[in-house]
């Protein structure tokens, strides 16, 4: 927006350009202040219908309270560890198994037939299911069955259940990057003298999963709200230790300490998901600015 | 633009002022004549509790049956009143939604929670109608059985469900080595308990018997903590902060034979051993 602000009477201009110019400013000023005078007024007329609601007084008393905010902050914050922890120890595995899952669906090998249809099938059944129901099952079922040796801790089988949710997920997501990798550079590998896997691996990989970082971020974001979910398994993760709190208080503002603490995570890797999408876009020519 | 908003506060604030200010005339010489009580609705008593409701406070997920301890308690307070059972209405109310700050849907709710101070600031609560005692729940042939005091008890892996004074019982006064677990509800927290997750549950007494008695086999009331008795922990009918019907209904509480119900529908815990608290 502000780049090329040409000089007003600068001699080398034409006035044909310096009137162009001239009229340009013109139009920013005015969407400028149109922008801020309808961001002004609706944001003004929303906090107007709020704040004279009949209800405002109780709503600020039990969601925006500053000493329930101080005295629940933290405990969340210990809670809030373990959801960083388990949604980093899920990420990686999720990334590691989508990707073997992803490659043995764009195999063609025909003696990989079934395990291709086993990877399908994975994929249809598990993206279906929602994950809170997944959780249930893992977290209660599977423990419940007391088999020698099946670990029994929470935190495993929570961590277990966002793997097998999101690896369904993210499967399709590096598919998608391996797919939009042109035929030809598998065709040209193989013409070196590159084996199937070896193209694979060191020809359309590479292209692929750069092509898809960005939606891989954002299935991240995902997964790090959804860590929330584990504590339905009993663990006391950011959500827990709020809901906790504000069932001994009932007050409700314990809930917007926990909301802000994934916000701080989850915006900033939002706008670097944004930014690797623009880099990307300059880089393949599709937009210039 | 800082200007702007704080006049929009100004504004907000004097307008809510003046909009809270007209609620709170009739008070005070409250009359019980049923015709004279106000209601969330005309001519009927509306109670709220939890779905699904469990034995031995509500007997088959029923609340209209009049069977179980809170379903006849509450019918009960319904007839001091002046209803008849036609009269009463039943809503579901999820125990975190009953303190939602909001016009309420039910005149009361009734859902075994406990009167605590920070919670009557929120919300009114009746005179207690059953005084709680914590008890303890383990496998009968698991290690946590043998345990006399509290202080053994703190090695083991305990849980409860979310909210529930049981919770705080186990952080404040047991204060376990491992941190509890905590369910969203008392189905989930067996569950995990049958699945062998955790040493104990902690649940109110009542509900512990009908777990070892009826639901989870092989589990047992390895001991009851006496946190009940008049200075205790109670449980309490929940009215929106303010709500005058609350008068008349402890005055209905108090006209009726909560002992005699009480020996009807809960079970009277003396086979569980005591864990003195210290």
């Amino acid at each position: 927006m502000t780049e090329a602000e040409a000089p007003r009477h600068s001699p080398g201009i034409s006035p044909g350009r310096a009137r162009r110019l001239a009229f340009q400013r013109a139009q920013r000023r005015r969407s400028l202040s149109i922008g801020a005078i309808s961001t002004i007024v609706v944001f003004g007329t929303v906090a107007l219908v709020v704040v004279n609601s009949p209800g405002w007084e109780a709503v600020k008393e039990s969601f925006f309270s500053w000493e329930d905010f101080k005295a629940s902050f933290p405990e969340i914050l210990s809670g809030f560890a373990t959801n960083v922890r388990i949604f980093l120890i899920a990420e990686v595995l999720i990334l590691f198994v989508a990707l073997v899952l992803a490659v043995i669906r764009n195999s063609r090998s025909p003696l990989l037939t079934p395990l291709r249809l086993g990877a399908t099938a994975y994929v249809d059944v598990i993206r279906g299911i929602p994950t809170i129901i997944l959780l249930y099952l893992f977290g209660f079922g599977i423990p419940a069955l007391r088999l020698q040796g099946v670990p029994n801790s929470q935190e495993f089988w929570a961590i277990t259940t966002l793997v097998v949710s999101y690896s369904a997920y993210v499967t399709e997501v590096y598919r998608a990057g391996i797919e939009s990798v042109h035929e030809s550079q598998r065709a040209a590998a193989r013409s070196l003298g590159l084996t199937s896997g070896q193209s694979m691996r060191f020809v359309v990989l590479p292209q692929a999963v750069r092509r898809v970082i960005p939606p891989l971020l954002n299935d991240f974001v995902a997964l790090q709200k959804d860590s929330a979910l584990v504590a339905l398994l009993g663990v006391q993760e950011a959500f827990r230790k709020a809901q906790i709190y504000v069932a001994e208080t009932f007050n409700f503002t314990a809930y917007l300490a926990a909301a802000l603490l994934f916000l701080l995570l989850t915006i900033p890797l939002a706008r670097f998901t944004d930014y690797l999408i623009r880099r990307q876009q300059q880089r393949t020519g599709g937009i210039r600015s | 633009m800082k200007r702007y908003i704080a006049l929009i506060a100004v504004l907000g604030l004097v307008l809510a002022a003046c909009a809270t200010d007209g609620g709170d005339g009739a008070e005070s010489g409250v009359s019980c004549e049923k015709e004279n009580l106000t209601l969330v609705q005309e001519g009927v008593l509306t109670i709220g509790t939890d779905d699904p409701v469990f034995d031995p406070w509500m007997i088959d997920n029923d609340p209209s049956n009049g069977q179980g301890f809170e379903s006849a308690v509450a019918y009960a307070v319904a007839e001091e009143l002046g209803f008849t059972a036609e009269e009463v209405e039943w809503v579901v109310v999820p125990f975190n939604n009953s303190y939602a700050p909001g016009e309420k849907d039910f005149d009361f709710d009734i859902n075994q929670i406990s009167i605590t101070p920070e919670r009557d600031e929120v919300v009114d609560f009746s005179d207690g109608y059953y005084n709680a005692n914590q008890a303890l729940l383990g496998f009968a042939d698991s290690e946590i059985a043998s345990v006399t005091t509290l202080e053994e008890l703190r090695a083991f892996r305990l849980g409860a469900q979310v909210g529930t004074t049981s919770l705080d019982f186990i952080n404040d006064v047991i204060q376990p080595e491992t941190e509890p677990l905590v369910y969203d509800t008392n189905a989930d927290a067996k569950a995990a308990f049958d699945a062998g997750q955790l040493d104990g549950l902690v649940l109110d007494l009542p509900t512990a018997f009908y777990v070892s008695d009826v639901e989870i086999e092989g589990s047992a009331v390895i001991a009851q903590f006496p946190t009940g008795g008049e200075t205790g922990e109670q449980f309490g009918m929940l009215f929106e902060e303010g709500n005058p019907l609350r008068d008349c209904v402890n005055e209905a509480l108090a006209n009726i034979d909560l002992a005699a119900i009480q020996q009807e529908w809960l079970s009277d815990g003396v086979d569980a051993p005591v864990i003195a608290l210290d």
